[in-house]
């Protein structure tokens, strides 16, 4: 038997070192591999993760890209669970806002810990980031970047045009909106997707109710809150918007909606910093070719989105250590300043330096600055920042709906936003 | 010699059928159990196997989106299949009349199937779309109180779908038809001649008729096109305006794989398995008993 087997185990450890050598494993004794799952397949968000697989590699460890094209990361999602059902899970996946928790609760992320304190999280970020990042108390995550969610984009040539000025709360946002449409300009850019439709009643919702109302109602899911007489006037606000947008807009995406602010075929529009990429591509300066304000009635107020890896418990003890490493490169000075740069956002991490950032950058770090110390600063829903994703998806359901339909009344959507809070 | 094919006859059969058949049993029954057993688990964003009995269907019909869905289903299923059936049958008889040209008539109607629902759904969507499709075109050639905003209207987008679907599987129907007509013995209709029928009468009292099995293994075709139909209304719609044009296939990928319920997208897949068996068993149950006899 041994002899019959010796030849075949020589030929398996051949080939096996083959294997190692070819894929480049065995660079120094220490060094891991690191797997990481992401979705950053466009030009800026491609630069900005090689500057991770750099760092990394700079420590001599090998970094093994899992990209998954698809902007939502719906389809990478999916990659993802297949392999940790088979025991086969990547060294880090982007994973963000309270998903973190409900796989931190299937008991397969890693506990990061000893990094967090060496390199001092807990004064770095602010509290409520942080605690998105924790799972009974520990870190199982490392945040990347921040977007702000309630932004207007406008276009200050089509302002112009219809003698109208930006406005600062919803009853001039209505003004302006009423002169842009006698000037013959679509007021509000607009894409019919349920997570669009979410963003703009996310930053109504902030603006009319407030930030104790918006988190009331929207991040605890208080049933009375979200009956209250303040959920009327939110969603009446909300359905008169939808009277300024055109009528194509269902199923338009984001980017298109922005091209139409860019062209000055509409006013405004209520996305996402994400927008501004759009804008600087099309060769646009801030301040100049448009105009970054927060959504109205929202200047004290942050809603956030906050992207992260998740760490992924591990076997092998070299990729643990190029998981720590890649834990701690993450949160590093100089990958927070490239990695957003290119992407748009601005650092998770605070008092950083933003010399090198655009205005509404500028402005947006000030605001989330100054939103953690005062309270404002609160999780977006229509990103995943907020509650679990079955009663996420629930209430942009209920909100799509109300958008969509013409028949709906708001106490018939009142009760729907209730019956969808209660989804667990 | 004869000794060991007589030993080999036995079990080289079985043997070739084995690995197909072991294969076909772990990836199709195997997994159909499997669906079974998480929907009624606990699942959410992974597999996990704690037993909750009925819990994922009460959650399942008492979600408003899941009656919507079936209701989709069932504006859906009975337009595509009975528009379908309908002008494919039209097509068929045209087509009939020993027009010139009508390989190549045949060929361009049937040209639809060739097509990806994908392509299907991308090239309706713009064609349907108000800003870009038929409404634009007709106000530029100055009908300009022409409107046809179905498609971003929520309680008429479904048909939108409708229209595309009958478009792509129409000619499909047609040429089952076609070939059915022809296999029909031309004697039948020099008779009904004969007897003074004129041609729409030999059509609707003779030839329909005749083309019983025909209709039959047609709707069987269409019917289960209809009922796992996905990539039409993920081009067409995705499933939009808000989700007023979900099918319960667009609603099973929603809640198993974006929104971690992976129980209650594995109670709705199982619905929809028990409604394609509902119409395929009874189909299986009496193609197999024409066999016996």
């Amino acid at each position: 038997m041994n002899t019959t087997a010796q030849p075949l185990r020589r030929h398996l450890l051949a080939l096996s070192v083959a294997v190692i050598a070819g894929t480049g494993f065995a660079t120094s004794a220490w060094a891991g591999e690191v797997e990481v799952l992401h979705w950053w397949t466009s030009g800026g968000e491609a630069k900005a993760a090689s500057a991770l697989k750099a760092t990394l590699q700079a420590k001599g460890h090998t970094w093994k890209d899992f990209a998954v094209a698809g902007g939502g990361g719906d389809s990478a999602m999916t990659v993802l669970k297949s392999r940790v059902v088979s025991g086969n899970a990547p060294a880090a996946a982007q994973i963000k806002g309270p998903s973190l928790q409900e796989w931190a609760r299937e008991g397969v992320l890693a506990n990061m810990d000893d990094v967090a304190k060496a390199e001092k999280w807990d004064e770095l970020l602010p509290k409520v980031v942080s605690d998105g990042m924790k799972y009974q108390g520990h870190y199982i995550a490392a945040p990347v970047n921040v977007h702000r969610v309630n932004w207007l984009w406008a276009n200050p040539e089509a302002f112009k045009k219809a003698g109208a000025k930006v406005p600062t709360n919803w009853d001039e946002f209505f003004v302006a909106a009423e002169a842009l449409k006698k000037a013959g300009i679509i007021p509000v850019a607009h894409g019919g997707q349920n997570w669009q439709d979410f963003t703009t009643f996310e930053s109504v919702a902030l603006g009319v109710g407030g930030v104790d109302f918006y988190k009331k109602a929207l991040v605890q899911l208080d049933p009375a809150t979200l009956k209250s007489d303040t959920m009327v006037k939110v969603l009446t606000t909300f359905k008169r918007v939808k009277g300024y947008t055109d009528k194509n807009a269902p199923g338009r995406d984001w980017n298109l909606a922005t091209a139409m602010v860019i062209k000055g075929e509409a006013g405004m529009q209520l996305m996402g910093d994400w927008a501004k990429g759009e804008f600087i591509a099309a060769g646009k300066v801030p301040g100049k070719d448009f105009v970054c304000a927060a959504a109205p009635g929202t200047a004290k107020a942050f809603t956030f989105n906050v992207d992260s890896f998740a760490l992924f418990k591990l076997k092998n003890d070299a990729n643990v250590k190029a998981q720590k490493d890649l834990a701690s490169a993450i949160l590093s000075p100089a990958f927070q300043e490239l990695f957003n740069l290119n992407k748009g956002s601005i650092p998770v991490r605070l008092g950083m330096d933003m010399g090198k950032f655009d205005d509404c950058a500028k402005l947006s770090s000030t605001d989330f600055v100054a939103t953690a110390k005062s309270g404002g600063l609160v999780p977006s829903i229509a990103h995943g920042m907020a509650v679990p994703s079955a009663a996420e998806g629930a209430i942009k359901d209920a909100i799509s709906a109300f958008w969509n339909s013409d028949k709906m009344t708001v106490p018939d959507a009142v009760a729907k936003l209730v019956a969808a809070a209660r989804t667990k | 010699m004869s000794a060991p094919s007589a030993l080999r006859t036995p079990w080289l059969p079985k043997l070739v059928v084995a690995p197909s058949f072991v294969l076909s049993f772990l990836f199709i029954y195997g997994l159909m159990a499997w669906n079974g057993y998480l929907s009624v688990s606990a699942s959410r964003l992974l597999p996990n196997y704690e037993f909750v009995g009925l819990a994922q269907y009460v959650t399942l019909f008492e979600n408003e989106r899941w009656w919507v869905a079936l209701q989709n289903m069932a504006i859906f299923g009975a337009l595509f299949i009975g528009g379908g059936m309908a002008v494919g049958l039209l097509l068929a008889i045209l087509l009939d009349q020993k027009v010139r040209a009508e390989g190549v008539l045949r060929t361009i109607y049937l040209y639809p199937m060739a097509l990806s629902f994908i392509v299907t759904g991308t090239a309706w969507k713009w064609i349907l779309n108000p800003g870009l499709g038929l409404e634009h075109l007709m106000q530029q050639w100055g009908f300009s109180d022409f409107t046809f905003g179905w498609l971003v209207d929520p309680d008429m987008a479904i048909y939108c779908v409708v229209i595309a679907g009958i478009w792509q599987s129409a000619g499909f129907v047609m040429a089952l038809f076609l070939a059915g007509l022809r296999g029909i013995d031309e004697s039948i209709i020099k008779a009904a001649q004969v007897d003074g029928a004129s041609l729409p009468r030999i059509y609707w009292r003779i030839l329909i008729p005749t083309l019983r099995p025909v209709f039959f293994s047609t709707l069987m075709v269409v019917s289960h096109l209809a009922i796992k139909s996905f990539d039409l209304v993920m081009a067409l719609t995705a499933g939009g305006p808000g989700y007023a044009t979900d099918l319960p296939a667009t609603f099973m990928y929603t809640m198993a794989f974006s929104r971690g319920q992976i129980g209650l997208g594995a109670a709705s897949a199982t619905i929809m398995l028990a409604t394609v068996a509902a119409i395929v068993v009874p189909y299986l149950y009496s193609e197999l008993r024409v066999k016996k006899c």
